[in-house]
C-alpha cells in the first residue's frame, strides 16, 4: 500500500568508526530499494521500558545488495541498545522515510556538501551519487571518522574544533580558507552550524538545503510532535508549521525559520 | 479441560459491536485522539475499515499553532507530549478530512477543543451538517493555558460546558474526562447528568522531566501528559470507578499496547477502548488489538462482549 516498510533487518556487519560512534549495515531489500539519500529509518528497541522509535538516517544505500548503512552516535538508552545488537541480529525497522535530498537541484551547478559531527554520514550517499562539481566539507570536534570514505568520491575538506585535522574552526572556517565556491549546498549537522550555513548561503545568494532533526514519534506526520517553524502556511498543517519527518527532514533554508 | 472451551468450529464468529449513544460500532477498538492524526498516515498500512471508529486529533475553530518543541520525551515506560493540540483549523478539516475518512467503512469521532465555551459551540454547530458519527470533546487537555483542562477539573464547569454542547449537538456527545482529579466519579457524573452520551477516560497525566546534564526542563513547554502502558493502572482503576458510577458507556484508554490491555479495560467496564502511544510503537497496533480481542472471544467461546464487560465487582 505504501513505500514505507515496517521489517525485520539482520545486522550483516558492525563496526565503529570512532569512538562512541557505531556503523551498520542493515539487510533489508525492500527499504534498500525504496531509499533515496538524506531519508532515514525508524528504529524500534525491543524493548518495553522504549516505546519510541529511534530516527537513525541513512549513511549509504545498496540497491543491488538490498543494504542500507547506518552510521550513529550512541547517545542515550535508544542508541546504545541499538549499539548492543550484533552482526545476525535482527532489528525491527520501519521505512525509508522523510522527503531525502533532491539531487535534481544539484544538475549544472557546483554542489558543497556539508557535514558536521554526526551530521556526517546522511552526506555521504549524497555525495556519492552527485554528479556534477561537487566538494565535501567535514567539521569535526576532534576524532574524524568517514573522511576516506568521502575522499572516494571527491573533493574532501575538514575543519577541526581543535585544529588537529584540516582547518581550525567550523565548516564554514574551512570553506573561506580553501575559497570554496559553489552554486548549491547541502547539509546536515548541529542547528549552530545550519544557521551558519543560512546565513552563508543568504549572504551568497546561493541554493541551500539543510536536514533539520528533532524529537521524533511517529515518523510519518501523524503526532505533530517534531516540526519546524516555516515561513509561509504550511498547505497540510495550515499553520507555520512543518512536520520535519514528513516534509523534511530537507527544507530549503528559505521555507524554514532556524 | 481447557480445550471443551476451545472452539474448533471455524465458522463461530463472535460478536465484537458495541453502541455508543445511537452509533453501532463494528468492533470496539477506537484510536486515542492526537496519536493518529485524521488516519491517513495510517491508511498506508492497514485498511482503516477493520477498526470500529477512528477518533481524529482535536480540532478547533481556527487553526492552532501548538507548542514551541521539543514536544516530546520519552519517560520509562511512557511519553511525554505537550504538541499543545496543534491543529489546522475545523474549515480545512471539514473539507479534506472527513471526506477522507468517509472513504473507509468506520465510525468518525471528531475530537474538539477549544478555549473557551464560544470556540467548543462553534465547532459543534460547524459539525451539525457535517457526516461524522460521533464526537469527542476535550476537557482534559493539560498542554494549553486557556481551556481544555480548566473545563474538565470542576464539575460545575464540566457539567455547564456539557449542557451547552448537548444543546447544539447533532452527534452523540462523548465528554473526554481528565485523570488530574481528586474523585473521576465526580466528573464522569456531572457529565452524564448534563446529557452526555458516553465519557471518555483517561486523557494523559500531567508530567515533567528534567534533563540532568543539561539542568534543563526536556519539554520546552515544562510539563507535559504522560500516555504509555506507564499510567495504564491508573487508567483502569478509574474506567473501573467511572463505569460503576454511570449508565453511560465509558470509552476505556490509556497504554492499551495489546488486546490483553484492552480487555482489562473492558472487564473493568469499558464499552469501547482506545489504542494512542501503541500507534507510535507499531502502525498496527490498533489492528492487532481488533484482532486480539477476537481470538480471545472465539477461544473462550465469548459470543458478546457484554459476557465480560465490567465482569470484576
Amino acid at each position: 500500500m505504501s513505500d514505507i516498510t515496517k521489517t525485520g533487518a539482520i545486522i550483516v556487519e558492525k563496526t565503529s568508526p570512532a569512538t562512541g560512534i557505531i556503523s551498520m549495515v542493515l539487510k533489508c531489500p525492500q527499504v534498500a530499494k525504496e531509499a533515496k539519500p538524506g531519508q532515514f529509518i525508524n528504529i524500534y528497541c525491543n524493548e518495553s521500558s522504549m516505546l519510541l522509535p529511534r530516527p537513525i538516517s541513512l549513511c549509504e544505500i545498496d540497491q543491488e545488495e538490498g543494504t542500507v548503512r547506518i552510521v550513529f552516535r550512541i547517545a542515550g538508552k535508544g542508541t546504545g541498545y541499538i549499539s548492543h545488537s550484533e552482526k545476525g541480529d535482527s532489528l525491527e525497522i520501519m521505512g525509508p522515510l522523510g522527503n531525502g535530498f533532491d539531487l535534481d537541484k544539484a544538475k549544472d551547478k557546483r554542489a558543497l556538501v556539508i557535514g558536521g559531527g554526526i551530521g556526517i554520514p546522511p552526506m555521504l550517499e549524497l555525495f556519492k551519487r552527485l554528479n556534477c562539481e561537487k566538494c565535501a566539507v567535514l567539521g569535526y570536534r576532534d576524532e574524524i571518522f568517514l573522511k576516506e570514505e568521502f575522499d572516494k568520491y571527491g573533493r574532501c575538506e575538514v575543519s577541526s574544533e581543535d585544529g588537529m585535522h584540516g582547518t581550525k574552526g567550523n565548516v564554514i572556517d574551512a570553506i573561506k580558507a580553501e575559497g570554496l565556491e559553489a552554486d548549491i549546498i547541502f547539509a546536515c549537522g548541529p542547528m549552530p552550524m545550519l544557521k551558519g550555513i543560512a546565513a552563508y548561503a543568504g549572504e551568497k545568494g546561493m541554493d541551500a538545503y539543510i536536514s533539520l532533526e528533532e524529537r521524533m514519534a511517529c515518523g510519518i506526520g501523524a503526532c505533530l510532535a517534531c516540526v519546524c517553524r516555516s515561513k509561509e502556511t504550511d498547505h497540510h498543517t495550515n499553520v507555520h508549521n512543518k512536520r520535519i519527518c514528513k516534509d523534511g527532514p530537507v527544507f530549503d533554508y528559505r521555507e524554514v525559520e532556524l | 479441560m481447557e480445550l471443551k472451551n476451545n472452539v474448533s468450529d471455524a465458522s463461530f464468529m463472535p460478536d465484537m459491536s458495541v453502541n455508543i449513544g445511537s452509533v453501532r460500532l463494528d468492533n470496539p477498538v477506537t484510536t486515542a485522539s492526537g496519536t493518529f492524526g485524521s488516519g491517513a498516515e495510517y491508511s498506508q498500512f492497514f485498511d482503516l475499515s477493520r477498526l470500529g471508529a477512528v477518533t481524529t486529533k482535536g480540532v478547533a475553530n481556527i487553526p492552532w499553532e501548538g507548542n514551541p518543541t521539543p514536544r516530546i520525551a520519552e519517560t520509562y515506560g511512557g511519553m511525554l507530549n505537550a504538541v499543545g493540540l496543534q491543529n489546522p483549523g475545523i474549515d480545512l478539516f471539514c473539507k479534506r478530512d472527513i471526506p477522507f475518512l468517509r472513504r473507509f467503512k468506520t465510525k468518525i469521532i471528531v475530537n474538539v477543543c477549544g478555549k473557551s465555551t464560544e470556540d467548543y459551540l462553534s465547532v459543534v454547530e460547524r459539525l451539525a451538517d457535517e457526516d461524522i458519527d460521533l464526537m469527542e470533546i476535550n476537557i482534559s487537555c493539560p498542554n494549553v493555558k486557556e481551556g481544555g483542562i480548566a473545563f474538565g477539573q470542576d464539575p460545575k464547569a464540566v457539567e455547564a460546558i456539557t449542557a451547552a454542547i448537548k444543546k447544539v449537538a447533532k452527534q452523540p456527545v462523548i465528554m473526554k474526562l481528565s485523570p488530574n482529579v481528586t474523585d473521576i466519579t465526580v466528573m464522569a457524573k456531572a457529565a452524564e447528568a448534563a446529557g452526555a452520551d458516553a465519557v471518555s477516560l483517561i486523557n494523559t497525566l500531567t508530567g515533567m522531566k528534567i534533563d540532568v546534564d543539561r539542568r534543563r526542563f526536556v519539554l520546552a513547554n515544562k510539563t507535559g501528559g504522560l500516555s504509555g502502558p506507564a499510567i495504564k493502572p491508573v487508567a483502569v482503576r478509574m474506567v473501573y470507578q467511572a463505569a460503576n458510577a454511570v449508565k453511560i458507556p465509558v470509552i476505556g484508554m490509556g497504554g492499551i499496547m495489546n488486546a490483553y490491555d484492552a480487555l482489562e479495560f473492558i472487564m473493568a467496564g469499558a464499552t469501547a477502548v482506545a489504542v494512542g502511544t501503541a500507534n507510535f510503537t507499531d502502525p498496527l497496533a490498533s489492528v492487532k488489538v481488533v484482532d486480539g480481542i477476537r481470538d480471545y472471544m472465539i477461544k473462550n467461546n465469548i459470543r458478546s462482549l457484554d459476557e465480560i464487560r465490567g465482569c470484576v465487582r
